[in-house]
């Protein structure tokens, strides 16, 4: 019975009719197969080739010069700007991004329940998505309209001071003193909640305020689960977000590299840091991956359990049954050629 | 004696508990002005620096130093825009803004449109590869394959033109690309394939039936690509900076974002010829922050109802 419970996939030769439309799906994605070639592809290994080189432009052509790792010891050792802002880099993303997270959330749930105008208050919070550049950030920053006018930066650097290591305490304290920068960067995460918010099916909280649940019960057991997956959409998005963003020193020190005219500095040194910022980036991407990354609940686990248990013992069984077999096969044949002397009318052997 | 008891009734405990804190069915109004108090003190935090922006950008020198004058200037001083103004060159570098941004914005809608209909519709091998390849393409930063196109660029002669921008927004690899093509995928899903079924039986071809049926039935995603699109381009500084003004070639693409960014020494360059009333103030790089800002708040509050359903309408948190 257990061995008919999943039919093995037979792999379907497509039809002419579904080749024919599969054809049509190049077709249309065609322009983007070439651009990918092209602009994602072609530079990526153009980029990895860069960066074992020391690359100077000359009147006479580019010259390259192959210098292995030289590019990377340079930045390492040479450079201290780099690490350190890649260190701060990393400590404010993962500060940040979850301030943005929560924030946003709580703004939603907030703008979620019965309030009047949502419109204004939605128009409100969407307002900085449509206003925020690099430069007009950097105006706003150097102006000062970036703090919160209440909040007492000072005590706060000072106080992180006292239990994080130096290096971590300035980067937190930095992004405190452009707190509204940070709250600015979500209005697209608040739309997204809310969206997802109100697309939870409203029968289930009336299930659970029958049964007695609270509001508090209702947020950790029904909408939190539920727009999981929206969290880590608005946390991955954060993060690139904050990447790209100007106001991120990396990327102007990647700039500034690029076209300085140092010796040692130029395409190939340029290309080794944004490659160490998209491993960086990447590793900061797969980190809130796999702490907000959908789990599967546990009666799947457990499903999921019992069907690999029965496979195996399926397997053990055509096993031993394929054993039992090859056994009566040798003893047939070797009774056969009498090499087995047993007794007369008797079994066992 | 009675009246008291009545009174007493009236107002227990449990219903002043009720008014506050409310029931399973109506807020109480205590948690309403809670919500609403907190909604407005972080909606003000949340406008101040606009709000700074508008208001100093207003400022004559003598408010700026007066310290009684906070928010309201003493009087409408225009001044700072003029200057402003005639230091960004302001209505040439407009329009080329448009330009610069609406362009790309046009090939980035139809050809993400096209491809999120690919992806949507049909069923090819390699699909699942494609998407993984759209989503890395989304997650790397542009930093790493700057380098080589604008090698790449500069070899083909389109830097500094607006085909840096024009030709990857043609071949779906334009600013934000991948985010597009996804919404676009999202909403081509949710229509019905028996549509797509009926048309081809009436005898309508591929593209047939994506420009006849597919395509006006996506008006608000269109509407939300073009919107975003338009905003993030005009936005992009960093990018337009390096390939269509170019960097080391100067060409004579610039947008107001870029004005702005070297706003500091072009205003004195200005300043030291006499060509402006102020000198360089807070409240001269605020007006022309506010100058730089304005086009895009004038279309967002015309464009207000498209902007805040947008991410409703494109299916993003599923149905």
């Amino acid at each position: 019975m257990s061995m008919k419970n999943k039919q093995p996939k037979t792999k379907v030769k497509l039809g002419k009719l579904e080749k024919r439309e599969a054809r049509a799906g190049y077709f249309f994605i065609a322009p983007w197969l070439l651009g990918v070639v092209l602009f994602l592809l072609y530079p990526l290994a153009q980029s990895f080739y860069y960066m074992w080189f020391n690359i100077r432009i000359t009147p006479l052509g580019t010259k390259f010069n192959f210098v292995g790792t030289g590019n990377f010891t340079q930045i390492w050792l040479e450079n201290p700007e780099f690490p350190q802002q890649l260190v701060t880099y990393i400590w404010q993303t993962i500060v940040e991004v979850p301030i943005i997270v929560v924030f946003a959330l709580i703004i939603a749930i907030m703008l979620n329940g019965k309030i009047k105008m949502r419109g204004f208050f939605r128009l409100i919070f969407f307002l900085p998505v449509i206003i925020v550049s690099g430069p007009v950030m950097n105006m706003l920053v150097s102006e000062g309209a970036a703090s919160i006018p209440a909040l007492n930066v000072q005590s706060v650097v000072s106080a992180f001071d006292t239990f994080l290591p130096r290096s971590v305490a300035e980067s937190v304290g930095e992004m405190f003193s452009n707190m509204i920068m940070v709250l600015w960067y979500s209005g697209v995460q608040i739309l997204i909640f809310l969206s997802a918010l109100q697309k939870v099916d409203p029968s289930l909280y009336e299930a659970a305020k029958i049964d007695g649940g609270s509001n508090w019960e209702c947020f950790w057991k029904i909408t939190l689960p539920t727009i999981k997956p929206m969290i880590m959409l608005n946390a991955v998005y954060s993060v690139i977000f904050l990447s790209g963003n100007e106001q991120n020193e990396l990327i102007n020190m990647i700039e500034a590299a690029m076209f300085s005219g140092t010796k040692e500095k130029g395409y190939g040194y340029a290309s080794a840091m944004a490659w160490m910022y998209a491993i960086v980036i990447t590793l900061i991407v797969g980190l809130f991956f796999l702490l907000l990354g959908s789990k599967k609940d546990v009666y799947d686990r457990q499903v999921k359990k019992a069907q690999r248990a029965q496979k195996k013992e399926r397997r053990l069984q055509k096993k031993i049954q394929r054993r039992g077999k090859r056994n009566a096969r040798n003893i047939e044949s070797k009774l056969k050629s009498n090499k087995y002397r047993t007794h007369e009318s008797s079994d066992n052997y | 004696m009675r009246a008291a008891t009545t009174i007493k009734h009236r107002f227990t405990k449990e219903k002043f508990h009720r008014f506050i804190f409310g029931t399973r069915e109506k807020q109480g109004v205590g948690r309403q002005t809670v919500v609403y108090l907190l909604l407005i003190c972080i909606g003000f935090v949340y406008l101040y620096p606009v709000l700074y922006m508008f208001s100093t950008s207003f400022m004559n020198r003598d408010d700026l130093l007066d310290s009684s004058v906070k928010w309201l200037p003493s009087t409408l001083y225009l001044q700072n825009y003029i200057d402003a103004a005639k230091s960004m060159d302001l209505f040439t570098n407009f329009c080329k803004g448009v330009l610069i941004a609406g362009l790309p914005t046009l090939c980035n809608v139809l050809i993400c449109m096209c491809i999120g209909y690919g992806f949507a519709r049909y069923n090819f091998k390699g699909k699942k590869l494609c998407m993984g390849l759209l989503i890395f393409s989304y997650i790397l930063p542009s930093q790493v394959t700057m380098i080589p196109t604008y090698v790449l660029y500069n070899n083909t002669g389109i830097l500094g033109t607006l085909w840096a921008f024009v030709l990857p927004a043609l071949l779906g690899n334009g600013l934000n690309a991948p985010i597009f093509i996804l919404i676009f995928y999202q909403f081509f899903k949710q229509v019905p394939k028996v549509l797509m079924e009926a048309a081809a039986i009436d005898g309508a071809g591929h593209f047939k039936a994506f420009v006849r049926i597919a395509v006006p039935s996506a008006a608000p995603a269109i509407i939300t690509v073009v919107l975003f699109s338009f905003v993030w381009y005009w936005n992009e500084s960093y990018l337009t900076e390096m390939y269509v003004q170019g960097l080391s070639t100067k060409s004579v693409w610039t947008n107001l974002v870029i004005q702005l960014k070297n706003f500091d020494s072009a205003f004195q360059t200005k300043a030291s010829v006499g060509d402006t009333a102020t000198s360089l103030n807070e409240s001269v790089r605020m007006a022309a922050t506010s100058l730089t800002v304005l086009p895009l708040l004038i279309m967002y509050f015309a464009l207000q109802r498209y902007f805040i359903e947008s991410i409703d309408r494109t299916g993003i948190t599923g149905e």
